[in-house]
């Protein structure tokens, strides 16, 4: 049980680097400005690179002999256990930012706890991937902050976006007998218990921004238990799975 | 043959250049964590600079290269996560050798100390990723040339 409790936890963390990171790749010579594309790219970049660590170790932990590579291109939708806020699509630049920011200051929170897990393994990924992710919240909190006090068009868009992705939030904070274990066994913290961190961080930033975060507390849910993801998962995985679907076992 | 030494050895990785910047070693860009045998094989540790580094599978392919060539025939490359890669491990020779060729060294207080072609100091960030991951844009407004800086991390 323990073990397969540490398999869902890496899971989790695993699939929310990698389904983001798909979702940020989309940009890839879409962005509207150069720098942005180069931005975005790294941004996926280094996601992907942060579940090979994930999903490798989740591999290893399930003892079934699947790399990486297999749990990401050949499970299925019901399989995949990142939180709906890392699957929803791009929308327009400030809706992306927006998610990225809302992710990013989560995952620094997350990761900065993680570096003292019991599983040195655990510490190990963090450690590396709190580096990086330090980056990406700066860089997302800066342009959210570029936008939202920007122009009248800018910062209708921006508060649309957060109004669209705030119900997605809370997912990241709720828990369950996986994180249970993972608490008992020291190797991860209670995701209840970076909410506090965690508003501070983003209520400054949306404050900075001159965004107003919604009163309604109502989140959905079903992602990181795999109870239920939105529709727009398939539709990324058919896109990300093509070739290993179609040519089963390719390689280059 | 003897089995080569271990300094042998740190000696000839010396040699191999980063493939994506070219005037700096493995070892100077301190990526080479730890070298040593066990019986008669060869370990060499290497830990990635960025997680999603595209270079990293072609370091490992250019170590190998670098050792068969010169005859290790028992050899085992690992990865090393922890502790993480940091910029601090830039050898200084490597640091001269970033800014002759015209990247500015990472610099501690986190931002470039002078521009590489003038050595201007009036400097301005165009953004924090650049054309790997291990480097963000700059651009020096005293000869208005665009340069890479070295992220420190």
């Amino acid at each position: 049980m323990a073990d397969n409790a540490l398999f869902q936890f890496l899971l989790r963390m695993g699939d929310n680097s990698l389904i983001l990171g798909h979702r940020v790749s989309e940009w890839c010579g879409h962005s509207p400005v150069l720098e942005e594309d180069i931005a975005l790219a790294n941004t996926a970049l280094d996601l992907i690179g942060q579940t090979q660590f994930w999903l490798g170790l989740a591999g290893e932990v399930e003892g079934k002999g699947r790399s990486a590579d297999d749990l990401a291109f050949l499970r299925d939708a019901w399989d995949y256990r990142n939180v709906l806020l890392c699957e929803l699509p791009n929308g327009d630049f400030g809706r992306t930012l927006m998610r990225q920011f809302l992710y990013d200051a989560w995952a620094s929170v997350m990761l900065g706890r993680l570096m003292t897990s019991s599983n040195e393994r655990v510490a190990a990924i963090a450690a590396k991937a709190s580096k990086e992710v330090a980056y990406h919240v700066e860089r997302s909190g800066d342009t959210v902050v570029g936008l939202g006090d920007g122009t009248e068009e800018s910062h209708a868009r921006m508060q649309a976006a957060l109004d669209y992705l705030w119900p997605y939030v809370g997912e990241m904070f709720d828990g369950d007998e996986v994180d249970a274990a993972m608490v008992k066994a020291g190797i991860a913290p209670d995701p209840a218990s970076l909410r506090e961190e965690y508003d501070a961080l983003v209520s400054k930033v949306l404050g900075q921004a001159t965004l107003t975060i919604p009163t309604d507390t109502f989140h959905h849910k079903g992602g990181r238990t795999g109870y239920m993801h939105t529709e727009h998962l398939g539709h990324l995985l058919c896109s990300m799975q093509w070739l290993q679907r179609a040519y089963p076992g390719a390689t280059w | 043959m003897g089995q080569p030494s271990v300094d042998t050895i740190w000696d000839w990785l010396d040699q191999v250049p980063d493939p994506e910047i070219p005037v700096i070693s493995l070892v100077d860009l301190g990526i080479i964590r730890d070298v040593k045998w066990e019986g008669d094989t060869l370990k060499v540790a290497v830990t990635p600079t960025y997680s999603g580094c595209p270079a990293t599978s072609v370091i490992n392919f250019d170590i190998e290269t670098a050792l068969r060539d010169r005859g290790i025939e028992k050899l085992t490359l690992t990865q090393q996560l922890s502790p993480p890669w940091t910029t601090d491990w830039l050898s200084d020779k490597g640091k001269a050798a970033l800014e002759k060729f015209g990247i500015a060294p990472p610099s501690p207080k986190g931002e470039p100390d002078r521009c590489p072609n003038c050595g201007g100091h009036d400097l301005e960030r165009t953004s924090q990723f650049g054309s790997t991951p291990c480097k963000a844009l700059w651009r020096c407004r005293d000869c208005l040339e665009p340069f890479d800086y070295f992220k420190c991390i």
